[in-house]
């Protein structure tokens, strides 16, 4: 990785006016960008109409769904009074440390998984087993064997989100086109250097779909455990919000998370197009 | 004792016998008899010059691929062997370069590091790997591309970076597998004038796969034909046409003779090659 970007640096340095250009098309594409993720507002103002309406004209009692305007409104005060933003950070903690420890154990697991026929082989029956168990269901489980701590929901996170990584990982190591194991082997490769400059970056845009669906799962998972046993977090704020019967604040609860989701994907989909430049405009697109 | 070449020989074949031990549930039919063996290469015997341009050409399936692979130290002969500068081929050697049908450039990285890739293994330092991948690409006309990733070149384009990649290591031996099958007629023919001009300028060695009699003719010392599978060297010949290759050659008579020659060669096996096809259903039954 770190070769090529010493050399895209030193194509910049000799050559300035590709820089520019490429300043220049960088702005159009956040445009573009812009002008495809703004197509979407109108729908979302529908319905957040709909929403500000349906108590309004008492279809729906605004005590069991407030306005639209008086959620925002609670919304934008939790934040400046920094209440929210506590819970918020409680629960990325959480689940990026579930995340993270599930890019640890099962991207590394992938890859034996997918290169090793016989690993696999002895390997798949469990994994395909546990694999299709919900992670829901498992969660009192993790409960009563780990506490109502933190280990116990970083536990839960990182059980949810490796199942995405691992599978991933195998297929995109399962995928790789044989004639760039050939090339590089002609090449006279070491092993290491065959995993590190062929493997690795050859399965890179499969795991990086599975990390963004493990991210997911990571953020949906938090929110539940913090509903069964937490004192902090986001999904404490709400289920708490809920028997307390601060509708408002449940709500604000909510729609904090939708943001949080969309931020979380959006600095995702970044990320694999970074990571991905290589592959060109389609291949980034379809999935996106 | 083992029949080895001249020192004039840098790679010698010896009756080398290539088999694939099919899946399960798979058969094929050798000679008439069915088996769940596949005999790829029998009996396959060549000797080639040291700085000679030699031509392998023969019908689809005929084990060309699997030669070239066994001559890059990819996969092993059932028995037999194959000599490189008179040491038994047994892994990949620093003194070969493959090209491939299908460029097999990787698509992360730019031509310029995609050049780089063979010198890397080889523990050539930062400085001097740009520099002599600079080299390769200015002599192919791609200097200003090198910071371009695959997607982002033509067909043509491709292949020349990895010409370019199989070169970076100064090879004694190139090994070239069909590289101008997927470009088309005229970039193909440009292509052949770039490898032949720079080709003349070196005394590498080149086993070059094609099916094309006219790019055989071309660019060939010595064109040889090897028989539908399982194959061996049926006819080896020689091209009497003068060196530097010139561009109009191609229109003369005497190009015309040579392609006669090999065409002739090669009809049989061809027609062979189809029969075995036709036949195969009945087999598979
Ligand atoms: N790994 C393998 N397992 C089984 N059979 C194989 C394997 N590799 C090659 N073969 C078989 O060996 C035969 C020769 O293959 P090869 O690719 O060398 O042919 P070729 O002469 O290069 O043909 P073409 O001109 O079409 O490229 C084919 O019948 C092919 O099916
Ligand atoms: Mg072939």
């Amino acid at each position: 990785m770190s070769e090529e970007v010493i050399v895209a640096s030193e194509v910049g340095l000799k050559n300035r006016s590709i820089d520019f250009s490429s300043y220049a098309k960088h702005g159009k594409y956040l445009l573009k960008g812009f002008n495809k993720w703004s197509q979407g507002i109108p729908l979302v103002l529908v319905f957040f109409s709909i929403w500000e309406a349906l108590p309004r004209l008492g279809v729906i009692d605004p005590l069991f769904l407030p306005t639209f305007s008086t959620t925002i409104k609670t919304l934008f005060d939790l934040t400046v009074s920094g209440k929210l933003l506590l819970h918020v950070v409680v629960s990325l903690q959480r689940a990026s440390a579930g995340f993270g420890l599930a890019i640890l154990v099962a991207v590394p697991l992938g890859f034996l998984m997918g290169w090793y026929n016989k690993f696999e082989r002895y390997t798949d029956l469990l994994v395909q087993s546990l694999r299709n168990i919900s992670t829901f269901a498992l969660l009192p489980i993790f409960l009563l064997v780990l506490g109502l701590g933190e280990s116990s929901k970083i536990a839960i996170i990182f059980y949810g989100a490796s199942w995405q990584l691992l599978m991933n990982t195998i297929s995109g190591v399962k995928s790789i086109d044989p004639i760039y194991i050939k090339a590089a082997k002609s090449m006279g490769v070491s092993d290491w250097d065959l995993f590190r400059k062929v493997i690795l970056p050859a399965s890179i845009p499969s795991i990086i779909i599975g990390a963004r669906l493990g991210a997911k799962i990571s953020l949906m998972v938090v929110i539940a455990a913090e509903m069964i046993g937490a004192k902090s977090g986001l999904g404490f704020f709400i289920q708490n919000a809920q028997f307390n019967f601060m509708v408002p604040e449940m709500y604000a609860g909510i729609l904090a998370l939708a943001f949080l989701g969309l931020l979380v994907n959006y600095l995702l989909v970044w990320f694999e197009k970074k990571t991905t430049s290589w592959k060109g405009e389609i291949g980034s697109s379809i999935l996106g | 004792m083992h029949y080895k070449g001249t020192e004039m020989d840098i790679i010698v074949a010896e009756n080398v016998h290539k088999k694939f031990k099919l899946k399960q549930g798979q058969q094929v039919n050798n000679n008439g008899i069915i088996s769940d063996e596949i005999e790829v290469l029998s009996g396959f015997g060549l000797k080639i010059k040291k700085g000679e341009f030699l031509v392998l050409v023969g019908p689809s399936g005929s084990g060309k691929s699997v030669f070239l692979d066994l001559v890059g130290g990819l996969s092993a002969p059932t028995s037999g062997v194959v000599y490189l500068d008179d040491k038994p081929v047994e892994a990949p050697s620093a003194k070969t370069g493959y090209v491939f049908q299908q460029y097999a450039l990787f698509p992360w990285r730019s031509a310029l590091s995609n050049i780089e890739f063979g010198l890397e293994s080889r523990g050539v330092v930062k400085e001097e790997r740009v520099k002599i991948a600079r080299e390769l690409l200015s002599l192919f006309g791609l200097s200003d591309f090198e910071d371009r990733f695959p997607y982002q070149l033509s067909g043509g384009m491709q292949q020349r970076v990895a010409i370019a990649r199989a070169l970076a290591t100064k090879p004694e031996v190139l090994l070239m597998d069909e590289p101008f099958a997927a470009l088309d007629a005229q970039t193909r023919e440009i292509l052949q004038n770039e490898l032949i001009k720079i080709w003349e300028g070196t005394d590498t060695t080149v086993i070059f796969v094609t099916h094309s009699i006219d790019e055989a003719v071309f660019l060939a010392d010595r064109v040889a034909v090897v028989t539908a599978r399982p194959g061996r060297i049926k006819d080896i010949i020689e091209i009497d046409l003068p060196r530097p290759r010139k561009v109009d050659i191609r229109s003369s008579p005497e190009f015309a003779a040579n392609r006669h020659k090999v065409w002739g060669a090669l009809k049989a096996e061809v027609n062979k090659a189809q029969q075995d096809w036709k036949l195969a259903p009945v087999f598979s039954e």
